[in-house]
């Protein structure tokens, strides 16, 4: 089933056009990665999808809803759209359990001991339920993505965006984050994720999108991309990705 | 002798305190809620919003506070001293407080707003629910400053009339001929003394009450 079109994003910042047209779709339950050279327009294109960032040009359906039509009840469909943002963004004077309750009460208008008991599932299902009354600066760089990808999940989303989760982690933290994801992913979430993690691109892709300068150079099963590539920028690029941050064969799945 | 005179007249002094502290709670309220406005607007708000924020901050903080007091006092008819000076006290505070909440905002990780509008917040809610708390909490040690100089500047109400301490003071300094002077003016500062640095010390608690783990205003022992 059809859940996200992506159709001919232009975005354009002064004199430098980021986005030069980009389309493609995905599928409910399927899980796309994005990788590509920095500054190539991967997170303003993650962006224009819930129009953080509003597009010049193109169109972004959600289940048949344009999500850029002026008119459409933007609030209402970002409430649908899950958001994981590279520097976790979470909200810093409230507890972890209140990060993930908020959106509940605040958008969802649910009961305070409703949001709590969902926004406890969540967290259990990241595996923080012991932390749900830390403040975000008490807990680690992967305790706040992880609650982040709980704040996201509460909202029980059509679809989450995953904008660089891991880059702002240290090595080791970026483990604890990508095994959840993972588990995401195999649950039959819809995600579309920006990330040069191969290893978790390797394990559960369904498809890999190789942007560069604005546009989308490659895009096709993992095993096809890492194989035959079909563009020498692809091929060179992975090439590049894969010494620096390794295969990945470390991670769990 | 001047000392039974300050004795006997010290509950009338006080009253003149409280008048003084009553102008102060209506006046930094008003200056709190407008400002807060003003800030918003400021910060958020199309261009045309911010150029009326810029506006009346140019105006009331380029104006000199008696010279407010005596324009809202002469300007609108029938209307009591101490409305006129709350108005003219306020709204000049207001420009003052904007300054300090702008700031505060500013100060906010853009993120914040980012993660609350990803959420589905709208605009004012996510100021509501995300920004403003932060921010209010940031605020408090330059408020604090506001507060203190402000109740100060109460003593400049008496200028349009309004009965608060010092005017009270200078009542009692005129029927003694002026005779300690320097007593009853040492006691109308140490009364000041006294409010601003209670004032100061209830703003410290609650800073520290409303602190957020992991952002303590100050390390111990630092």
């Amino acid at each position: 089933m059809l859940l996200l079109r992506v159709e001919d994003i232009h975005k354009t910042y002064g004199d430098l056009e980021v986005l030069k047209g980009v389309s493609f779709t995905v599928q409910k339950g399927e899980t796309k990665v994005i990788i590509g050279p920095s500054g190539t327009g991967k997170s303003t294109l993650l962006r224009c999808i819930n129009r953080l960032t509003p597009p010049d040009k193109g169109r972004v359906w959600l289940e048949g809803v344009e999500v850029t039509h002026t008119k459409s009840r933007i609030n209402k469909l970002r409430a649908q759209i899950g958001f994981v943002f590279q520097d976790f963004n979470l909200f810093s004077h409230l507890t972890a359990l209140d990060n993930v309750r908020i959106g509940l009460v605040k958008v969802k208008g649910l009961k305070k001991d409703i949001a709590t008991k969902l926004a406890m599932r969540e967290l259990e299902r990241v595996g923080l339920r012991d932390k749900a009354n830390a403040y975000p600066a008490q807990l680690s760089g992967g305790q706040q993505q992880r609650v982040s990808i709980a704040r996201a999940l509460a909202m029980d989303p059509k679809l989450i965006l995953f904008d660089e989760p891991t880059s702002a982690l240290d090595p080791e933290l970026i483990g604890e984050v990508l095994t959840v994801m993972i588990s995401l992913a195999k649950e039959g979430m819809t995600m579309v994720v920006v990330s040069h993690e191969m290893g978790f691109a390797r394990a559960v892709a369904d498809e890999i999108i190789f942007m560069e300068h604005g546009v989308i150079v490659e895009q096709g099963p993992p095993q096809q991309l890492f194989v035959s590539p079909k563009h020498p920028r692809t091929k060179e690029f992975l090439q590049k990705i894969t010494e620096l941050y390794g295969k990945g064969k470390e991670v769990r799945t | 002798m001047i000392y039974r005179t300050i004795l006997e007249e010290l509950p009338y002094l006080l009253q003149g305190a409280l008048v003084a502290l009553e102008l102060l709670f209506a006046f930094i309220s008003l200056g709190f809620f407008v400002g807060m406005a003003i800030a918003i607007m400021r910060v958020y708000g199309n261009r045309f919003l911010t150029l009326l924020a810029v506006l009346f901050e140019r105006f009331f903080r380029g104006v000199p506070a008696v010279v407010l007091l005596f324009l809202f006092f002469y300007g609108i008819h029938n209307i009591s001293p101490f409305t006129a000076a709350t108005l003219a006290l306020g709204f000049r505070s207001a420009a003052y407080q904007s300054q300090i909440f702008r700031g505060a905002i500013e100060a906010i990780q853009s993120g914040q707003m980012l993660a609350a509008r990803a959420l589905g917040m709208g605009r004012f809610k996510a100021i509501w629910c995300i920004i403003l708390p932060q921010a209010l909490r940031l605020a408090i040690g330059a408020w604090s400053n506001e507060f203190a100089s402000e109740l100060k500047d109460t003593s400049l109400a008496y200028t349009i009339g309004v009965v608060e301490l010092l005017r009270r003071a200078k009542y009692i300094v005129s029927y003694t001929y002026g005779n300690g002077a320097l007593v009853v003016y040492g006691v109308c500062a140490l009364m000041y003394l006294v409010l601003v640095r209670t004032g100061n010390v209830v703003l410290y608690r609650l800073e520290d009450k409303f602190a957020i783990p992991g952002f303590e205003r100050r390390e111990k022992g630092m």
